[in-house]
């Protein structure tokens, strides 16, 4: 019988999740969706130790991947939305990436970029989609044939076919299969045997995680075995997929986490402005990233007076009457 | 009272209503009750819940998310907000939702907006200019291209602008009807395509076997013209009518029940 004490080794602060298992050209796939449940404690770890040429691959990214970008931890991304809905529906530092020729970058759609994970967690090397037929997206390259010699890097961004089984009419487009270095998710709990429980919704997680050489999850509360065994139906990985587990509370922070807190519109705004100047975003990154070397740290300086603010209705799983303008 | 609506001015005494409303309500009449609404947070959320509260009570929305059928006591800002996984008949992730919007037993209307759209209802989300080098780059197509595939037929909320009406896309993220006719069965997309285009100015429909887009109706206080002036391609008006302007309770829901802190409608 196993005891409560099967995380140990795992267990571990953001630093040496990071410095362990996150190395300088890592291909990364990043958790959570626009603005819900980015894994931002990792991704504050990743900026302070200055990780270079990471090469993301994202459904539909918003605040870590413009951090990572902002801060010049990005070479390439293969990737299908960077916004952050209504706060910025174009992530700003993205686009002034992708405008200035900073990273390289290619792009698929949300259902393309999630079915190349669940390829890679299936263990085939394509999968096929009827989405994208007689688009652009079949259509353009973005990387250069040099670029596509790079590791973990398709040689090819899809190719259409006929269906072979039937009908010269019927086509279908292949998309090569995605396997990370490191997936990077935030979760509600994780229990002390180390499976990991998801609230809300997935998005594309549990894919990017069984699709991924290795995988970080920090989450808000570590409960009991007994606690995460007795439902069961509930969780989304097991211990033997989960290669680090950090406890952050808040660890999502200012994007949103189901049942424990709202997104934090104040922050959000905050992060449009300064996103838009170079010499604000600069101090922005001084101020909220280098500047708190710990997560304790930044949640004190975020504030209880916040915390409290965006804390969500257990039942809902949001903020009701938070003020989002 | 005469009831139009002018450049979006509501200062002039005359006007009950904002385009915003007027495009919210204009796209939620086109809503069967009994369909399966993929819908983005903008005005699409608003045309979606007043729908689905006059006409359409057995309709269903859905994100790409995950969240199928939510019960949006306040309005998502995002669809990954956590709004749109609260009430709901069931939480899952983006393959289930897409194998949704691509169901062969349901009838699905996707809501989507763009930065360009062509005559055949093709459209821009991704950037302005070359690929490679772009002018503007703008968010990609996240689940757009993925529902203009897939899904039973699209419905575009569009700005009515000559820069945004245009010729050729400069990149064509989501398949309308392609090059029209048949080409878009021809090109693998057995199903879908774009029925309307609901604009500030009016709403377009396309042609059934040209597949071209025509004017089917303008807004009231929106003359032929204004439109003429805004479109960069030649556009068949002459099947064009005016509107009916929103009813009181339609206003009155969009405005109290839907949106009380104007958070779309501005």
């Amino acid at each position: 019988m196993t005891s409560h004490t099967d995380i140990e080794n795992k267990l571990m602060t953001p630093k040496e999740a990071v410095r362990k298992f996150l190395k300088d050209g890592a291909q990364v796939a990043i958790g959570g969706f626009t603005i819900n449940r980015n894994p931002m404690g990792i991704v504050y770890e990743i900026i302070r130790q200055r990780r270079r040429n990471l090469h993301l691959v994202c459904h539909s990214n918003g605040q870590a991947l413009d951090l990572l970008i902002g801060a010049g931890c990005v070479m390439k991304v293969e990737i299908a939305y960077g916004g952050n809905g209504r706060f910025a529906p174009t992530c700003i530092r993205f686009r002034k990436a992708i405008e200035n020729g900073e990273i390289a970058f290619e792009d698929y759609s949300n259902y393309q970029m999630s079915l190349r994970f669940l390829a890679g967690a299936l263990g085939i090397p394509f999968i096929p989609t009827k989405s994208g037929l007689g688009t652009s997206l079949l259509r353009l390259q973005g990387f250069s044939r040099e670029q596509r010699k790079a590791r973990k890097t398709a040689r090819k961004k899809c190719v259409t076919l006929q269906n072979p089984f039937n009908g010269k009419q019927d086509k279908v487009i292949l998309l090569p299969a995605l396997n990370p270095d490191v997936a990077l998710l935030h979760a509600q709990y994780v229990g002390e045997d180390g499976t990991v429980r998801i609230k809300g919704l997935t998005f594309a997680d549990i894919e990017q995680a069984k699709a991924a050489d290795c995988v970080i999850v920090t989450c808000e509360e570590i409960i009991p075995r007994s606690v995460i065994r007795a439902d069961p139906d509930q969780n989304a990985l097991p211990p033997f997929l989960v290669d680090a587990v950090v406890r952050m509370p808040y660890g999502a922070h200012p994007t949103a986490c189901g049942y424990f807190y709202d997104y934090d519109p104040s922050h959000l705004n905050m992060y449009r402005r300064a996103a838009k100047e170079d010499v604000l975003y600069k101090k922005y990154l001084k101020e909220w990233v280098h500047g708190v070397p710990s997560h304790e740290e930044y949640l004190d300086k975020v504030g209880t007076e916040t915390l409290a603010k965006i804390k969500a209705d257990p039942a809902l799983g949001y903020a009701p009457g938070l003020d989002r303008r | 009272m005469h009831r139009g609506w002018t450049e979006g001015k509501e200062d002039q005494g005359m006007v009950a209503y904002t385009a915003r409303e007027m495009m919210a309500i204009s796209a939620g009449r086109f809503i069967k009750d009994g369909d399966i609404l993929f819908a983005g947070t903008g005005v699409s959320m608003l045309a979606a819940t007043v729908a689905k509260r006059i006409h359409a009570p057995k309709s269903v929305v859905f994100f790409e998310t995950g969240g199928i059928d939510p019960s949006l006591d306040e309005l998502p800002m995002a669809v990954s907000d956590p709004r749109v996984m609260s009430g709901t008949s069931v939480n899952s992730g983006l393959i289930d939702a897409f194998s949704i919007v691509g169901h062969r037993k349901l009838h699905t209307i996707a809501f989507l907006g763009a930065a360009q759209i062509d005559r055949f209802g093709n459209i821009n989300s991704t950037c302005i200019g070359d690929y490679h080098k772009p002018d503007v780059r703008f968010c990609g197509s996240g689940g757009a291209c993925d529902a203009a595939s897939l899904a039973s037929g699209v419905i575009i909320f569009m700005q009515h602008e000559k820069k945004k009406f245009v010729k050729k896309v400069d990149y064509l993220t989501s398949p309308g009807w392609l090059e029209g006719r048949n080409s878009r069965k021809k090109a693998g997309l057995p199903r879908g395509g774009p029925i309307a285009v609901v604009t500030n100015l009016g709403v377009m429909n396309f042609h059934e076997k040209t597949r071209e887009m025509y004017l089917a109706e303008y807004y009231p206080g929106v003359t032929l013209d204004q439109i003429r002036k805004h479109t960069g391609f030649e556009m068949d008006m002459s099947k064009a009518v005016e509107s009916v302007p929103p009813t009181d309770e339609e206003l009155r829901i969009l405005r109290e029940e839907v949106d009380p802190q104007r958070l779309i409608l501005g």
